[in-house]
């Protein structure tokens, strides 16, 4: 039935880690290092709010921007934490999670000629969503020996006249870096002086370690250009609640309300009331979480390191993206094989861009012990390939 | 006051007193050394005060019998309750003891083998000390949390993909 399909969906590539994931899927007793979620479970007094919220009848669907009481909520949230303003009546909208944030962005601004930049390697989700509205995307190459910022002179280079949009997604997704304010701040110049519009994906800003986050729609200048995306899933363990919000001009929100009403109608609404609590009374056992976090990383940086492995320290986000390179193999060979060898997950850097080739992703997502057992079968696979070598 | 690395250190150690100084620095980023140094200053001064593993004897099968005990007491001019307090905390079934704000003044935690220990201890020992004007035991039935540990139930199992973007 393949034929049935619209071309521009037909020649989608599929996901790097949804191949990944089948493969995954028929072994037994395999330690995974692949999941981009926490391993905690949504802190009780949130659960227990969503529950709360059923027993309460509250089973309907909710204005289209969400509830009000959440999006005012967030509102004082966003201008606590990242000192940003927006007002809760026309400058924030409740999305189905972030994913669903991104491709209201990208359907809301682009059309067909419409170029989106994209930094590489990111989440993969940037690219399809840019593809689905019409557009076409140019990658932003980073690299591991710039910390995986995206530096001026890599946007120049790929930019064009039919750029549209520019995705900013730190902290980051497989890499874990982050971009301080110095880094932003050219950045910031080129987005004004090529009149771009950011889509700034925030939803890792408060898993940043030893630096705090600084938000791009806080900049000069910034605010009215950028669409401020975020959500709930990383910083309070709801991934499986799918609550995630987006915050800009009046007007683009507006345009972005337009096709969730039509398409999604509303967020959840026990999820919204979820999230309520969250931003009331979970901040607690956020930072205990960010604090296991922050444990996990340097342990695995430092266990990539004894490897002889060359790993770049990440700030943010949790996963570590250890450059693979020197056992001569390719991402995906090295996934592949320590798979097969030693039964440990983890994804090919290649799954989030060409600029991910000679890394994997690994998530520290996962119990110490988990981490510990992982470590020490990637370090026999790793010793094995560089005495061959 | 603790500053935060101490802090975040101190937190650790009280997760998992398992830890070797090694581990705690890769963990923390702070030096084997620093973090040898400091548990001793802690020991030292009594900021850590044991290292002890949670059991859940109820999972043994040995008997024990655990009471919360609220106890009156007449405060003695000069010391108030410190000094009945310091003579009871000597006894080696008391395993916890409070001083209480409300309608009595020392909480007691007391484990014994058996109910009829229990009661021995009370009647015996406890009612019988001077300015102890009365007491009130409350057999522990069954325990559901224990140091901030669920001792009931299954743990939480997460269910993620094994690969998720």
């Amino acid at each position: 039935m393949n034929n049935y399909l619209a071309s521009h969906v037909a020649s989608l590539p599929p996901s790097g880690i949804r191949k990944f994931f089948d493969l995954v899927a028929t072994m037994k007793d395999v330690i995974s290092l692949g999941v981009g979620e926490p391993d905690f479970v949504t802190p009780w007094t949130v659960r227990e709010s969503g529950i709360f919220s059923l027993e309460e009848g509250q089973t309907m669907y909710t204005s289209n921007a969400g509830l009000f009481e959440l999006r005012e909520e967030l509102s004082h949230h966003l201008s606590k934490t990242l000192d940003l303003s927006y007002d809760p009546y026309h400058e924030i909208l409740i999305t189905s999670g972030a994913s669903e944030a991104v491709d209201l962005v990208m359907r809301a601004i682009l059309g067909p000629g419409d170029v989106v930049l994209v930094p590489d390697p990111s989440y993969v989700s940037y690219a399809p969503c840019a593809i689905l509205a019409g557009a076409s995307v140019n990658y932003v190459p980073t690299y591991a020996k710039e910390n995986f910022r995206m530096r001026v002179e890599d946007l120049a280079r790929v930019y064009t006249p039919k750029a549209k949009l520019l995705v900013l997604s730190y902290p980051n997704n497989p890499t874990g870096a982050i971009m301080n304010r110095e880094d932003l701040l050219p950045i910031a110049d080129f987005v004004t002086k090529h009149d771009l519009l950011v889509l700034a994906d925030d939803i890792y800003s408060d898993l940043t370690y030893d630096k705090t986050h600084v938000s791009f729609a806080s900049l000069p200048g910034m605010r009215d250009r950028t669409l401020f995306v975020s959500g709930f899933s990383k910083s309070y363990a709801m991934t499986g609640w799918r609550i995630g919000y987006v915050a800009g001009h009046a007007d683009l929100i507006l345009g972005m309300t337009k096709i969730h009403q039509y398409t999604m109608l509303c967020a959840p609404i026990m999820g919204q009331f979820a999230a309520i609590e969250a931003l009331r009374s979970a901040n607690e056992a956020k930072n205990d979480m960010v604090t296991a976090y922050d444990r996990r990383r340097r342990f695995m940086v430092h266990g990539f390191r004894q490897m002889g492995l060359d790993c770049f320290e990440p700030l943010g986000a949790f996963y570590v993206f250890p450059d693979i390179s020197k056992t001569n193999l390719s991402s995906e060979e090295f996934a592949e094989q320590l798979l097969k060898e030693e039964k440990v997950a983890v994804v090919p850097g290649t799954a989030f861009g060409p600029s991910g080739e000679g890394h994997i992703r690994c998530s520290y997502a996962y119990s110490m012990e988990q981490l510990q057992e992982a470590l020490k079968r990637i370090a026999c696979f790793v010793e094995r390939r560089l005495a061959n070598s | 006051m603790l500053s935060e690395k101490d802090r975040r250190l101190l937190k650790l150690i009280s997760e998992d007193c398992r830890l070797l100084p090694e581990e705690l620095s890769l963990q923390t980023g702070l030096s084997p050394e620093y973090i040898s140094e400091r548990i001793r200053d802690w020991e030292k001064e009594k900021v850590i005060v044991g290292y002890q593993p949670m059991i859940n004897w109820d999972r043994t099968g040995d008997e024990k019998v655990s009471a919360l005990i609220e106890v009156k007491v007449l405060p003695q001019r000069g010391y108030g309750f410190d000094k009945i307090a310091k003579r009871l905390q000597k006894y080696p079934e008391i395993k916890a003891l409070f001083l209480m704000s409300g309608g009595y003044d020392l909480s007691l935690l007391i484990e014994g083998k058996t109910m009829q220990d229990v009661a021995l201890f009370v009647a015996e020992k406890l009612a019988s000390l001077e300015h102890v004007q009365s007491t009130a035991t409350h057999f522990v039935l069954r325990r559901y949390k224990q140091d901030g540990i669920e001792l009931m139930g299954e743990e939480e199992t997460l269910q993620r993909l094994v690969v998720s973007p």
